[in-house]
């Protein structure tokens, strides 16, 4: 039934964190590795050992770069992408078969394999490119959020985790209930300042991403440690002005004389 | 967007063959029986085969052709769903009128009625399939108030130039035919005019900055991938948006040809032969274009800044 359900009180969903995210790729390849073999197995490749692979994804992490005019220059924010579990999501309402749909009780956003006619118009009503067509298995992959582990009372609890968030060695990624406002994920999503992707889509996704914090790096001339005086420092301050004037003078290697980091 | 030729066989060979197969209904309306059942039913013909050649072209370009009955269950919510059943709604209803009206069973007093039901299930069939595209917001060039209006005058225009064929044929050539066919293409390459001048100065509401959330002056520092992915190759089609002035330029010389060609049937009708191919190669032109031009907004986590 491709209509949506009523609003769920849960509501699962990941939430980012943009400010630790080291671009390290494991919730990808774990992501990758999970679902391969789970309720979305296979995740198909096409000529994977060859010179042009291509596969299915749920989980691509992006590199934006973010200039600051104040400081003259750029930071990088590693951006994972995967479906965000909308709360009105566009790609169940255009599906012609009801092999996509949103469940009442959690929230999920799912798509089920054996109705999917593989007509790929769900992946062109969602903005996030979340949904990734298998073209081996003939039908559309999306993230289950591990629908499988995380119920799954064959794992122990400590793994009941979207395999992403269980693999992230910086504890980017926090998985929970966004509709129960006392939960860790939403008090993460209060204290950090949480937002949606594409807001004015109005398709009010349920994951949400934390902004990297305010640069904390002032590695500047004026912030190297000072001279105290002792006999030690006054033989290194003599050395420093010795060998720099011998090199001002070779000319030896004209490019590192901005003298920065010399102090 | 990825122009696959399935889909652009469906929406132009169907759009021909509903609107051939609405303006059969209308003659149907006004007239009552055709007086020649021979031409009745080889015009009937043409259009049913234009519409399933279309509906079995977009059929197998699934995943799973074999599914494709599901695709009828969910006309509560999804434009393409009610776009499969309108279709088949569409065959009983036409079958009835085309025996009515060719008259080889009887029923003739019912070509009246049913060929206005045949119209009306044609106008809805084609409403659905622009509203498949009308109603993604994702593409702007889609989600357009003139998407619809397009999609409905390009079947009128491209059946109105096969039904003037197929009477030259049969030697029922009439001059309300020449009207029509004129009037309707004339019409359409109006609206692509405007429908063009539109898009182009469109603002681009959506931007890098809302996608990520990263604020201004975001940009592209490394793809999130090595080679590329089915979001690149379906939505990331650039190749033709290249061409896009020089394509658009052969539809309205194509458009002016279809023009000149139903003019000169006043002279010789069969010259509206050539008008009906060159309508439907301008019919495959536009329906390119109009996937091929079209952006998608999650070109904006592929470094595109606005769409």
């Amino acid at each position: 039934m491709t209509s949506l359900p009523p609003p769920s009180a849960k509501k699962l969903g990941l939430v980012i964190d943009l400010d630790i995210c080291v671009g390290c790729q494991a919730c990808a390849t774990s992501c990758k590795e999970w679902n391969t073999q789970g309720v979305s197995a296979p995740l198909s490749d096409i000529n994977p050992r060859g010179d042009d692979p291509m596969g299915v994804w749920l989980n691509r992490v992006h590199g934006y770069e973010v200039p600051d005019p104040v400081r003259g220059d750029s930071r990088v924010v590693h951006f994972p992408r995967s479906c965000l579990h909308c709360e009105e999501p566009a790609c169940v309402t255009v599906c012609p078969t009801g092999a996509s749909y949103k469940r009442a009780e959690d929230g999920i956003v799912l798509v089920n394999p054996d109705t999917c006619i593989g007509c790929k118009l769900c992946s062109w009503a969602c903005p996030y490119g979340a949904r990734e067509y298998d073209y081996l298995e003939g039908v559309m992959k999306k993230c289950t959020l591990c629908v499988d582990r995380i119920y799954n009372q064959n794992l122990v609890e400590d793994d009941r985790l979207p395999a992403c968030v269980k693999a992230c060695p910086t504890g980017a990624r926090s998985f929970g209930d966004l509709g129960d406002p006392n939960s860790s994920v939403s008090e993460l999503v209060r204290d950090r300042g949480g937002y949606d992707l594409m807001p004015d889509m109005g398709y009010k996704p349920v994951n949400k991403y934390l902004p990297p914090r305010a640069r904390r790096d002032t590695l500047t001339v004026e912030s190297l440690p000072q001279s105290d005086g002792s006999p030690m420092d006054r033989l290194f301050a003599w050395a420093d002005k010795l060998l720099s004037r011998s090199q001002t003078s070779s000319k030896a290697n004209p490019q590192d004389n901005s003298g920065k980091l010399e102090g | 967007m990825n122009p696959a030729y399935s889909v652009i066989l469906f929406t132009t060979a169907s759009g021909a063959g509903y609107g051939l197969l609405a303006l059969l209904g209308l003659v149907g309306f006004v007239h009552g029986p055709a007086s020649s059942p021979g031409f009745a039913l080889v015009s009937l013909a043409v259009a049913l085969t234009l519409i399933t050649v279309g509906l079995l072209s977009s059929t197998l370009h699934l995943g799973h052709p074999e599914r494709a009955w599901r695709a009828l269950s969910q006309w509560r919510s999804s434009w393409l769903s009610r776009e499969g059943v309108a279709a088949i709604v569409t065959y009983p209803v036409a079958l009835a009128f085309g025996i009515a009206w060719s008259g080889v069973f009887g029923f003739q007093a019912l070509a009246g009625i049913l060929g206005l039901l045949t119209l009306a299930m044609c106008a809805v069939t084609v409403f659905c399939t622009g509203k498949i595209y009308s109603t993604l917001k994702t593409i702007r060039a889609w989600n357009h108030p003139l998407t619809v209006p397009i999609y409905l005058v390009f079947a009128l225009a491209t059946g109105a130039c096969i039904l003037m064929a197929i009477s030259s044929i049969f030697g029922r050539y009439q001059p309300f035919q020449l009207v029509l066919a004129f009037v309707s293409v004339f019409g359409l390459a109006g609206l692509k005019f405007v429908y063009w001048r539109m898009v182009d100065q469109g603002a681009r509401k959506h931007t890098m900055k809302d996608a990520t959330g990263l604020g201004a002056g975001v940009r592209q520092w490394e793809v999130a991938h090595t080679s590329t992915n089915y979001i690149m190759k379906e939505m990331g089609f650039a190749v033709a948006r290249k061409h896009a002035l020089s394509l658009r330029r052969l539809f309205y010389a194509l458009m002016a040809v279809v023009l000149v060609l139903a003019l000169l049937t006043l002279w010789q009708p069969l010259f509206s032969v050539g008008s009906a191919v060159a309508a439907l190669a301008a019919a495959w032109v536009e329906r390119w274009l109009f996937f091929a031009e079209a952006e998608h907004v999650v070109g904006l986590y592929y470094g595109a800044q606005a769409a």
